[in-house]
């Protein structure tokens, strides 16, 4: 479900990808929006280098270790998370959603290089259809 | 050869390996650091200096890595993501490489929350599977993470964690796989005191070849007591500790439960041998190194084969320290 709409999502913003430039009026308009709809669908953090996609729609970033590729070996026998008891594991859950991914549900065996932190706070969806996130660092495979 | 390290000579020569955790001292005295050190690095192949061991502040590991390469010990050097960022591990591979470091094992690292100063800022701009990525990167392509060229690449071997003990089980086979595709040349897992749940992780690793690409040393260690063995798997995370494990040393009178972990220990050593894809065993005895010896006679693993030449050349250095 929440595949669908990421994928119903991208493909209407795709044809504006022209007017989503970084430090336009239209960007302050998307961190807006993001932070009204994906804060409280996902506890989003505004990373801003979006992966959700590949982590079975649940953000990796309210890991508190912010671990962007699996769980850690921490994760309590109840399936909780090693930092926050009462927290369940967020990977835990990710790799249950992504199991009922048929798209991008294998993108969670993927290795996922660094976030860039300059990008955070700002929009996701600018950032990807600008192609600012989503590269890896130059010296990256 | 992708090191040269005494580790990566053995496993390659098809011999059992063994590591051991070394507990870093809280101290400046270089002279206490190699009396702690004596009994392990005689009993191993290679010693694990740990990056401060439970999120507490202890001497570093490089600075431990630097001291035992001296001797001449090979050292398996913890790196974690917790306490630095993109930069300062780069520079801290290096400056590893520099000082005669051949096996690194890159982690994630426990939270700040597990240690004696929860209030500490976390960084974790990196973790263990970008560590393991970027280090293999400085090592084979000779570049930073920037791409900027790196004069004499790091001659490293690889090493990952792995917890086959800790949930989603199904999934850590797969997050095994990711690892030894970011890099990892061998792989030392959290303590194992369930060989039936280690059976089925390594035969999913085996469906997936991944004993053949990356070399897989079974973490083990004695319980000193009944009450430790509760306390660690309360507050220690990723320990993993079953009821039966809990009850037999609770079955032992109070004077004899040291020697009932350490003979748990050693019948998971023996059960862990049997098991197709186990390339050696690393051990954590926490606080009784001294017990180390009398495990690994006890299951026939010492004395370590001699090996002939140094995996390390000691550094050309002036300082009393010195050996």
């Amino acid at each position: 479900m929440l595949e669908v709409a990421y994928a119903t999502s991208y493909a209407l913003l795709r044809p504006f990808r022209r007017i989503l430039k970084p430090g336009t009026k239209m960007e302050s308009l998307f961190v807006f929006g993001e932070k009204i709809t994906k804060r409280p669908l996902f506890d989003c953090q505004m990373c801003g280098d979006c992966v959700l996609h590949s982590t079975g729609m649940t953000c990796p970033m309210t890991c508190p270790k912010n671990l962007r590729n699996g769980p850690c070996g921490g994760v309590r026998p109840n399936g909780h998370c090693e930092v926050v008891p009462d927290m369940p594991c967020v990977w835990v859950k990710a790799w249950e959603r992504s199991s009922k991914m048929p798209s991008y549900g294998s993108g969670i065996l993927s290795i996922i290089p660094p976030p860039d932190q300059r990008l955070v706070g700002s929009s996701a969806w600018v950032n990807e259809f600008s192609r600012i996130s989503g590269t890896p660092p130059d010296g990256w495979e | 050869m992708k090191s040269g390290s005494r580790l990566e000579r053995v496993l390659r020569s098809g011999r059992f390996a063994v590591t051991a955790e070394l507990t870093p001292p809280r101290t400046t005295d270089p002279e206490a650091i190699y009396d702690h050190a004596r009994v392990v690095v005689a009993s191993c192949d290679a010693v694990n200096t740990i990056d401060s061991s439970g999120a507490s502040a202890n001497v570093s590991s490089l600075a431990m890595a630097a001291l035992l390469t001296r001797q001449g010990h090979d050292v398996v050097m913890q790196l974690t993501c917790r306490d630095r960022n993109r930069i300062a591990i780069q520079s801290d591979i290096l400056g590893a490489a520099a000082l005669g470091v051949r096996n690194l094992l890159c982690l994630t690292g426990d939270g700040v929350q597990a240690g004696d100063q929860p209030e500490t800022k976390p960084v974790f701009d990196l973790e263990s599977m970008t560590l393991l990525s970027t280090a293999r990167n400085m090592r084979d392509k000779g570049c930073l993470l920037s791409g900027r060229a790196i004069d004499a690449p790091p001659r490293l071997f690889l090493g990952a964690a792995s917890n086959p003990f800790a949930p989603p089980h199904d999934v850590r086979p797969l997050r095994l796989a990711k690892k030894v595709e970011a890099g990892a040349d061998f792989i030392q897992t959290q303590y194992c005191f369930d060989v039936d749940r280690l059976q089925s992780f390594m035969s999913a690793a085996r469906d997936r070849g991944l004993h053949e690409k990356a070399f897989i040393l079974i973490g083990v260690g004695p319980l000193r007591s009944a009450r430790t063995a509760e306390w660690m798997r309360e507050n220690v995370p990723g320990v993993v500790i079953s009821d039966d494990i809990v009850s037999r040393m609770k079955g032992a009178p109070r004077g004899r439960q040291k020697a009932e972990g350490t003979r748990i220990c050693v019948e998971i050593i023996e059960q862990v041998r049997e098991i197709p894809g186990v390339s050696g065993i690393h051990l954590m005895a926490y606080r009784q190194e001294e017990l180390i010896p009398e495990i690994l006679n006890a299951v026939g693993l010492l004395p370590r084969e001699p090996d002939g030449e140094s995996s390390t050349r000691p550094l050309e250095t002036s300082g009393s320290t010195q050996r």
